[in-house]
């Protein structure tokens, strides 16, 4: 419970930092006032608002009107309660924790679109399994953006933590064997993969995810045990296409919501779920390391309602 | 990137001029069409409310009900009114020049947005104009991005090797971790434009670090920067998949900073770039430019017009016919177009055709400005590599082959495949595609543009049609992408 309460002070802090005054602006909205036409059509746009999607949010609309015109929603407050569980629903506890391997070091491929924020995630991810006592190995398996190597080293030093690189413009599957092989017989716990931000029309480059992917599975049975898609909270609807394009090069086990910490909602991650079965397992809001939290639904849908 | 959008809205104006006769209730129905493509698209909620009141407002006040062609008229207000939202079709003045220079360019955007690939595309542009420019690394916050912008300035100089050198500044020392370093970036700014002045540079970029639009404290960095270097142009980077947020940080960073230009980033996604609509409309600032791929040179000035008939599916022919300009001289054009219409276009022409539309961009993005390809190629699997393959062919041909491939039997044939690591009958089918190609042509110049085009028309429901798709598809390619899939799927 104490370690619960922590998680949620911190991120209310995170959000703190950014909106002045937080407020459960839902509540703020729909409390005493009567259930009615204007009051969904306001719900809609908050949701439309918070990029949930057309086809999501019309299905939750529409749900609503039901159980409205069927005497089961009355009042503002009835709402916020339905459309809460609905949405809690959406994502069962089960399928928020990491995936482990059975035998030896577990492999996780970090992968995104250009600049959704994949290496300060790496880092985030690396603060929390550090915290909870793991060794961790990164594989700067980034060999085209300039710098990037780099980036990835600074932060394994700030860290602690060793990391495994290739040459610039080599391949970067050939990195992320090295690095499997070396998370094996240094004895890690965990090997992170880092790849180069890549765009769904870009066939080649999406193929080259799948490659790594493999060359990861030929060295540990099971690798990647856990295939992460970073994706930045600002992201509008495209972010669906992203789920889809990189489920289908890489079987994407989870999302990570970065750059929650600005005023964008990130409620893609319901028209993501809407569209696919990929769950959300964890939260970026800031740019220390630290700045991370497991998903949790409830506070997650909390502050995507909140009032700016 | 807006076929998704032209698709609804093509499905919309279908649905209208089906009907002889429309009512205003029609008119209502096919906008509430456009609303749902609109917001799917991530135009902000508010920007398409009032987009739609105003083109309903203008379809019913111009009688569309009554007009002979009402989905033509309605494509014509849309498209009208689409334009306007995004800016209308202003010239785009470049970057200005300054005496005493340099004209200094101050770049800030969110992270991620794509800046310091912005900056290094801009400085090949301007390089490509003449233009001596310096690089100026003033984003001290991400790790490792003074020395991206310095890898970013070699790139520059190596792929546009004429024109002054391009020149970087940066103090790797100053690089600190993320909110340390406020108001340092100011220093390093003052002192990245005094070494452009005294090395004579045509304009300095200033690449600043990105930053959330409410985190004070960076904010006032901006403005300090802003303030003690007085930039000339201040252009805000918005990636093109940005949702509903656009609105927000735009706002904000213009009330900060008075925006005077927005550069649009990742076009080459299949981001449906409603934040373009977005950010116009919030910030009035002009879209002055976009990126569209992963190369130095991939950044195109902005249009309007171009954009919005993307969107209702017009293509965009002028883009490809000034891509073309670039990379093909008059004289080269108008010789080629002689052997064609003789139908004496040899390998050597057609190699050299290939590696021109190659060195235009990715195919894909190429058959997206064609009118009516864009939707019809947006999940189709292109394999640039099936290029390559026929460029490799082409390379193991001699001279001889080259200049008539009819000679080519099953002894050179077998050759040619074995040289150029291919199938046998890959190189049959690359002789008879290209036989069929000087065929067509040569139908094509005997009869005008016009009949030529039935000719093909023709030729293609015979089934004998050396159709570009065909190359696209080929048997190699989609096996492959087919064999990935199983394993992946065995595996799990």
């Amino acid at each position: 419970m104490a370690m619960l309460k922590g998680v949620f002070g911190k991120l209310k802090r995170g959000l703190e930092k950014t909106r002045r005054g937080f407020v459960d602006g839902l509540r703020s909205m729909v409390t005493g006032r009567k259930l009615d036409d204007a009051l969904i059509d306001d719900l809609e746009a908050r949701l439309i608002q918070s990029d949930v999607g057309v086809q999501a949010t019309r299905r939750l609309i529409e749900r609503i009107r039901a159980d409205y015109k069927a005497g089961k929603l009355k009042k503002g407050e009835d709402v916020l309660d339905h459309l809460k569980t609905e949405l809690k629903a959406m994502w069962p506890e089960a399928d928020r924790a990491l995936a482990k391997a059975t035998d030896g070091p577990t492999v996780i491929l970090v992968t995104g679109v250009n600049g959704a924020g994949k290496t300060t995630s790496i880092a985030k991810l690396c603060a929390t399994l550090r915290a909870d006592g793991k060794s961790v190995l990164l594989g700067a398996c980034d060999t085209f953006r300039a710098g990037a190597v780099r980036q990835l080293e600074i932060w394994a030093d700030r860290l602690g933590v060793e990391i495994v690189r290739g040459q610039s413009g080599g391949d970067p599957a050939a990195v992320a064997f090295d690095a499997v092989n070396a998370g094996i017989s240094r004895g890690v716990d965990v090997v992170i993969l880092d790849t180069a931000g890549r765009l769904p029309t870009q066939n080649g480059l999406m193929d080259q995810l799948g490659k790594i992917a493999r060359v990861a599975g030929k060295r540990i049975e099971g690798a990647p045990h856990e295939t992460l898609l970073v994706v930045d909270a600002t992201t509008g609807q495209n972010a669906v296409r992203q789920a889809e394009a990189f489920g289908q090069a890489a079987g994407v086990t989870g999302i990570f919501l970065a750059k929650l910490d600005g005023t964008a909602k990130g409620g893609v991650v319901i028209a993501i779920r809407e569209a696919t079965d990929i769950p959300v397992k964890y939260v970026g809001f800031g740019e220390t390391p630290d700045d991370v939290e497991p998903f949790d639904p409830e506070s997650f849908i909390d502050a995507m309602f909140a009032l700016d | 990137m807006f076929d998704r959008l032209s698709d609804s809205f093509n499905g919309m104006f279908r649905k209208l001029s089906g009907k002889g006769q429309i009512s205003e209730a029609n008119v209502r129905e096919a906008m509430e069409e456009v609303r749902t493509a609109l917001l799917e698209a991530d135009v902000h909620y508010d920007v398409v409310q009032s987009f739609c009141e105003t083109v309903l407002e203008d379809a019913i006040g111009r009688e569309v009900t009554k007009s002979l062609k009402p989905g033509q008229e309605m494509i014509g207000i849309v498209n009208e009114r689409l334009v306007e939202l995004l800016g209308g079709e202003t010239q785009n003045p470049g970057i200005m020049a300054v005496s005493p220079g340099p004209t200094v360019i101050m770049m800030c955007g969110l992270q991620g947005s794509g800046k310091t690939t912005t900056c290094g595309k801009l400085a090949a542009l301007l390089k490509k104009q003449g233009r001596k420019v310096t690089l100026v690394a003033a984003d001290l916050q991400r790790p490792a991005a003074v020395d991206q912008l310095e890898t970013v300035t070699q790139t520059v100089n190596q792929a546009v090797p004429k024109g002054a050198e391009a020149k970087f500044y940066g103090e790797h020392d100053k690089a600190k971790a993320y909110g340390e370093a406020v108001n340092v970036a100011v220093q390093v700014c003052k002192r990245g434009i005094d070494q452009a002045r005294k090395d004579g540079a045509d304009v300095a970029i200033l690449d600043t670090a990105g930053r959330l639009h409410v985190n004070e404290e960076l904010m006032g960095e901006l403005r300090m920067v802003e303030k003690s270097t007085t930039p000339h142009h201040i252009f805000f980077v918005v990636d093109a998949m940005t949702g509903q947020d656009a609105v927000a940080s735009a706002k904000a960073f213009n009330e900060k900073l008075k925006i005077d230009g927005v550069i649009l980033t990742k076009l080459d996604s299949d981001a449906r770039g409603g934040a373009a609509l977005s950010v116009k409309e919030i910030t009035g600032a002009p879209i002055r430019y976009i990126g569209v791929g992963e190369k130095i040179d991939a950044i195109e000035t902005f249009h309007a017009e171009r954009m919005a008939g993307r969107i209702l599916g017009m293509g965009d022919v002028v883009s490809l016919v000034e891509k073309a300009q670039e990379e093909v001289t008059e004289e080269e054009a108008q010789k080629l177009q002689a052997k064609l219409a003789r139908g004496e276009m040899d390998m050597n022409d057609f190699l050299k055709q290939l590696k021109t539309l190659r060195r235009m961009g990715p195919m894909k993005q190429l058959l997206g400005m064609l009118p009516g390809v864009g939707s019809a190629i947006k999940d189709l699997p292109i394999d640039e590599g099936q290029f390559d393959r026929v460029e490799a062919m082409i390379n193991s041909m001699t001279a001889e082959e080259r200049q008539s491939p009819k000679i080519i039997g099953p002894p050179r044939r077998r050759r040619i495949a074995s040289g150029s690591g291919s199938e046998q009958q890959a190189v049959g089918g690359l002789v008879k595609q290209f036989d069929a190609i000087n065929k067509i042509s040569k139908q094509m110049a005997g009869m005008g543009a016009a009949g030529g085009m039935d000719a093909m028309r023709g030729l293609g429901a015979g089934g004998g049609m050396p159709d570009l798709g065909g190359m696209l598809r080929s048997k190699g390619s989609t096996k492959q992408v087919k064999r990935g899939v199983k394993k992946r799927k065995k595996k799990r």
